[in-house]
């Protein structure tokens, strides 16, 4: 099935159909998510008002976690098959991610002020998520770093498969230090210990920016393959006129 | 309207939270479609003019 889809062809057929129904699917939920966490949900009993931080900074910090996964994924697809299009999903998938790494930084910051008395803290969860923004930077830097397009993509696949090893330490910071970010809500062995009041927030928004992610990254991907088969025919064209 | 903006006194943290996540999405949506299109709309011209 990967075989299938993983040609470009194949691939832009079936991103012209998926990209309207993503958008639409992705807006419609997220403001579901908005009616619902701004205005539908209660505040929490101790954090107040400012819960409804949670309704973006979880999804976004989501995105930025699974995001990078699923760039690890590209970049071993691509040292190992040398497939283009796990090249060109890499590089879509970056700047993407990188946006949502950030975002996760700033609203926890903006969570952190008024709930520990601080914008920062050198705690394990914050530190590995800002190591996971400078992956990003680095894997987008790397990637566009050299003369051709195609220098540059076997080192920023290594560095984002590098980089994978971080994700886990994201994860699992909370767990394994003593930390001042809370532990993990949702996906947890005890099971949600979310109010259901507050979970249908998270979950729509949870849902409508993981559409919203693939929406985007689907859009830089046809981009992208469209620029290359520019480039492609731009140099056909300067071999057929050095030739006559 | 302004119980609603105050957020329980919160409101200097939380609109922020949303106007940087929703604007930084609308941004890269926008730039990702320009993109997408404006290349799609080259690669046509070029193949016109090689047939």
């Amino acid at each position: 099935m990967f075989d299938y889809f993983a040609n470009p062809t194949r691939f832009m057929r079936l991103a012209r159909v998926l990209v309207a129904p993503l958008s639409v699917l992705s807006v419609l939920l997220i403001l579901a998510g908005l009616y619902y966490g701004l205005l539908a949900s209660p505040p929490d009993y101790q954090q107040g008002d400012t819960v409804r931080i949670m309704y973006v900074h979880v999804p976004a910090a989501w995105l930025a976690s699974l995001g990078y996964v699923a760039m690890g994924v590209c970049g071993l697809f691509y040292i190992v098959w040398r497939h283009p299009l796990a090249d060109v999903a890499l590089r879509s998938m970056a700047p993407v991610g990188a946006m949502f790494a950030f975002l996760t930084l700033v609203t926890g910051a903006l969570w952190g002020k008024p709930m520990w008395g601080a914008w920062w803290v050198w705690d394990a969860r914050l530190t590995s998520m800002l190591i996971l923004l400078f992956f990003y930077v680095a894997v987008i830097a790397l990637a566009n770093a050299f003369d051709t397009v195609e220098r540059g993509s076997r080192p920023a696949a290594i560095l984002a498969l590098v980089g994978l090893i971080n994700v886990p330490i994201v994860k699992f910071s909370v767990d394994w230090w003593n930390t001042l970010h809370q532990p993990a809500s949702l996906l947890r062995s005890g099971g949600v210990s979310i109010d259901p009041a507050m979970l249908t927030p998270l979950l729509l928004m949870l849902a409508g920016m993981h559409l919203f992610f693939a929406f985007v990254v689907i859009l830089r991907m046809q981009a992208v393959l469209a620029e290359r088969r520019i480039a492609a025919l731009h140099i056909r064209t300067m071999a057929r006129e050095g030739g006559a | 309207m302004s119980f609603f903006l105050e957020m329980g006194g919160y409101g200097g943290f939380i609109w922020p939270c949303y106007i940087l996540t929703l604007g930084g999405m609308i941004w890269i949506a926008i730039s990702s479609w320009r993109r997408a299109k404006s290349a799609a709309a080259m690669l046509a011209d070029l193949t016109a003019e090689q047939e």
